[in-house]
């Protein structure tokens, strides 16, 4: 059995290619101008204030950082955990995980107080914050992912491939290591002090980017009219649904602990019962839309084998996260700071008070903006690089499976035709 | 790293040396109590300036301490509660079991620990060898984390355009600030405005001095009367102590 993968730009001439486009283009220009003018103005005009100090575009920012981790996930279970069924997808997997970095980070730093003084973060450092720790760990990222994808792509590259995956993998659980450590590490905020934050945005990041990685996949493949496998597809959307439970165990235990201890057994109360919109967006958003109706869905016998199905599944795991995120970052800073822990107080700079918070256009736009700007990166990369098999199909990855899974050091250059080193002894065993 | 301290210097200088001018003008010293320092003299670790707030003297609904800094620094507002800066406020605290409350002012508490330097990216968050913290202006790119670290509220990001900074005070939108201590009134010999404004009211709630100096006031008040620390739970070992908390 000698399978051939062979990848292909799509042709992007269609009306619905430029459609998209179009649309990308304009929702990037509109959050270039939203920044613009929170920039001019000064960020009085956007629902921030000196109470709620990260706002919508926070929520974008991390959802796309944390998803960017996540989405080269594919790529990892091919090369460092050896299923070559995946292997086709890994480029895909590297490119989007580049993209959705880079749309997180330009929505991060334009945000920024004094944006035009990005030079500054990239030449003054204090090593002992974690902030400046992730301008090394986003910026390593992406080169590193740039090198696999040289190893994925270059005859040259191809036997470094399995090293450059693993260095990849390692540096994307360090890097959502520190993305959830920048909360996890607030001590004086009563919602975040917690070291469960890390491990709990890794998984986070497992169904989120999986989620993303899906909603591309289904119509790269559906709208050009390339076979995509419904064994593949359902091998995919299985593990969505496994990472989503795995996310919902998390902030139960999350959340459970959090309760035991006293101290944040008010804060617990605030976010669970009492807080108002948080309470509403997290019970009905991230945990009603965003973790038990896809859990259905995927798992349901009939819905979770068609299509349009799977993808709602998924992009309800992004508005989960998106409200996960708004509950955590949001809702976090909206219940007050303890000062004098028993004691009431009040002041005329909101203690003791929740602070209120409503997102701006200006803040929803640049949020907005950072995902059409991954987005737009994924739709030209795909029609500009060979990154999408030509065909997706059944027999021919289950080949590629089988291939990988009885070689034993001859028979590579089955999967060599995909592009990928898989040297196959040992690695799919 | 050179450049940061070489511009640090020059932010600091700048400050000391606009001190220096308003040190000869007349000014109402009440408390003398720190030497005055030449420009390109160096914060000496030898001291470390700290304020004690006797709350059981601070009158509730009394706000000169937060009048003064406001003039001294110039953080006037635009009327927006939510987005105006706020270097120093007034806190009621009121224990619900006894209904017993108190008032106090509440500023950046110059920790010897402080989590806002810690995060801070780029080290415009910075403490001075005499224990004030400060925010350099010139490196700060208002990423607001510092805001998301410190446990007193503190620190207040300036939303809107700022008109006519005072030139020892250097204030710019899109920046974060907070309580210097008046390190320009500090550096020249001088006490901070709020600690001047309350001695005039008549109150004398707030004592500045060198936590180091066991001659000092404040030393010795510390020594005779004990003072607290908000959320001392947080070990931050706050500059800012209280008398009469609980
Ligand atoms: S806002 Fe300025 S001072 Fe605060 S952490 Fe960011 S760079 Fe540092």
């Amino acid at each position: 059995m000698k399978p051939h993968v062979h990848f292909r730009e799509i042709e992007g001439r269609s009306p619905g290619y430029w459609a998209l486009f179009g649309l990308f283009g304009i929702l990037v220009l509109a959050g270039l101008a939203a920044a613009h003018y929170m920039e001019t103005e000064g960020h009085w005009v956007t629902g921030m204030s000196n109470q709620i100090v990260w706002g919508t575009p926070h929520v974008f920012a991390v959802f796309l950082i944390v998803a960017a981790s996540g989405a080269l996930n594919v790529a990892s279970i091919a090369s460092v955990f050896g299923k070559a069924r995946y292997k086709p997808l890994a480029r895909l997997s590297a490119v989007l995980a580049v993209a959705l970095l880079a749309g997180g980070l330009a929505v991060l730093v334009l945000d920024l107080g004094r944006p035009d003084r990005l030079i500054v973060a990239m030449t003054y450092y204090n090593f002992k914050s974690i902030f400046a720790w992730n301008i090394f760990l986003y910026t390593g990222f992406m080169a590193i992912v740039a090198i696999y994808l040289w190893t994925m792509m270059d005859r040259m590259g191809r036997p470094y491939g399995k090293a450059a995956g693993l260095a990849a993998f390692i540096w994307r659980l360090i890097l959502t290591t520190g993305t959830g450590s920048i909360f996890g590490w607030l001590v004086a905020r009563q919602a975040y002090d917690a070291a469960i934050m890390a491990p709990m945005f890794i998984v986070f990041s497992f169904a989120y980017g999986l989620a993303v990685f899906l909603l591309v996949l289904l119509p790269a493949y559906g709208w050009t009219g390339r076979p995509l496998g419904a064994e593949l597809l359902r091998r995919l959307k299985n593990l969505l649904g496994v990472f989503v439970a795995a996310s919902l165990y998390f902030v139960a235990v999350y959340h459970l602990t959090n309760l035991y201890a006293a101290e944040h057994g008010s804060v617990e109360r605030f976010i669970l019962l009492e807080g108002g919109v948080y309470t509403r967006v997290f019970w009905i958003v991230q945990i009603l839309l965003g973790g038990i109706a896809p859990l259905v869905i995927v798992f349901h016998p009939k819905l979770g084998t068609r299509r349009a199905w799977i993808a709602t599944a998924a992009a309800l795991v992004v508005i989960g996260g998106l409200g996960q995120m708004y509950v955590t970052i949001i809702g976090g800073q909206a219940y007050p700071l303890v000062l004098f822990p028993g004691k009431e107080v009040s002041s005329t700079f909101f203690d003791g008070v929740v602070a209120e918070y409503a997102p701006s256009l200006p803040e929803i736009a640049l949020g907005v903006g950072g995902i059409a700007i991954a987005l737009l990166a994924v739709l030209l990369a795909i029609r500009v690089l060979p990154l999408l098999p030509e065909r997706l199909d059944d027999p021919l990855v289950e080949a590629q499976a089988a291939a990988a899974g009885e070689g034993s050091g001859g028979r590579t250059e089955a999967a060599a035709g995909s592009g990928e080193a898989a040297p196959a002894s040992g690695t799919a065993g | 790293m050179s450049g940061t301290d070489t511009s640090r210097r020059r932010f600091l200088a700048g400050g000391a040396a606009a001190a220096a001018g308003l040190l000869v003008a007349p000014g109402v010293m009440l408390l003398p109590v720190a030497r005055a320092r030449a420009p390109e003299e160096p914060a000496s670790e030898a001291q470390r300036w700290g304020l004690l707030i006797d709350t059981t003297r601070c009158a509730d609904g009394c706000d000169a301490c937060v009048r003064a800094c406001k003039t001294e620094n110039g953080w006037e507002g635009h009327g927006r509660p939510a987005t105006d800066p706020q270097w120093i406020r007034k806190v009621k605290v009121r224990d619900p079991r006894t209904g017993h409350t108190q008032s106090l002012p509440l500023m950046c508490q110059h920790c010897r620990k402080p989590p806002c330097v810690d995060v801070c990216p780029t080290g415009a968050s910075m403490r001075r060898a005499d224990g004030i913290v400060l925010v350099d202006k010139h490196i700060c790119i208002g990423c607001r984390y510092c805001m998301m670290a410190c446990p007193y509220k503190a620190r207040s990001f300036v939303h809107e355009d700022v008109h006519d900074p005072k030139p020892h005070a250097p204030r710019g939108k899109g920046t974060v600030e907070s309580c210097t201590l008046c390190v320009h009134r500090v550096d020249a010999g001088r006490v901070p405005a709020c600690v001047e404004a309350c001695a005039a009211e008549g109150n004398g709630a707030i004592v500045f001095g060198d936590l180091k100096d066991p001659r000092s006031e404040i030393s010795q008040r510390l020594a005779r009367y004990g003072g607290e620390e908000i959320r001392a739970d947080l070990g931050l070992d706050t500059g800012v102590r209280y008398l009469g908390l609980s």
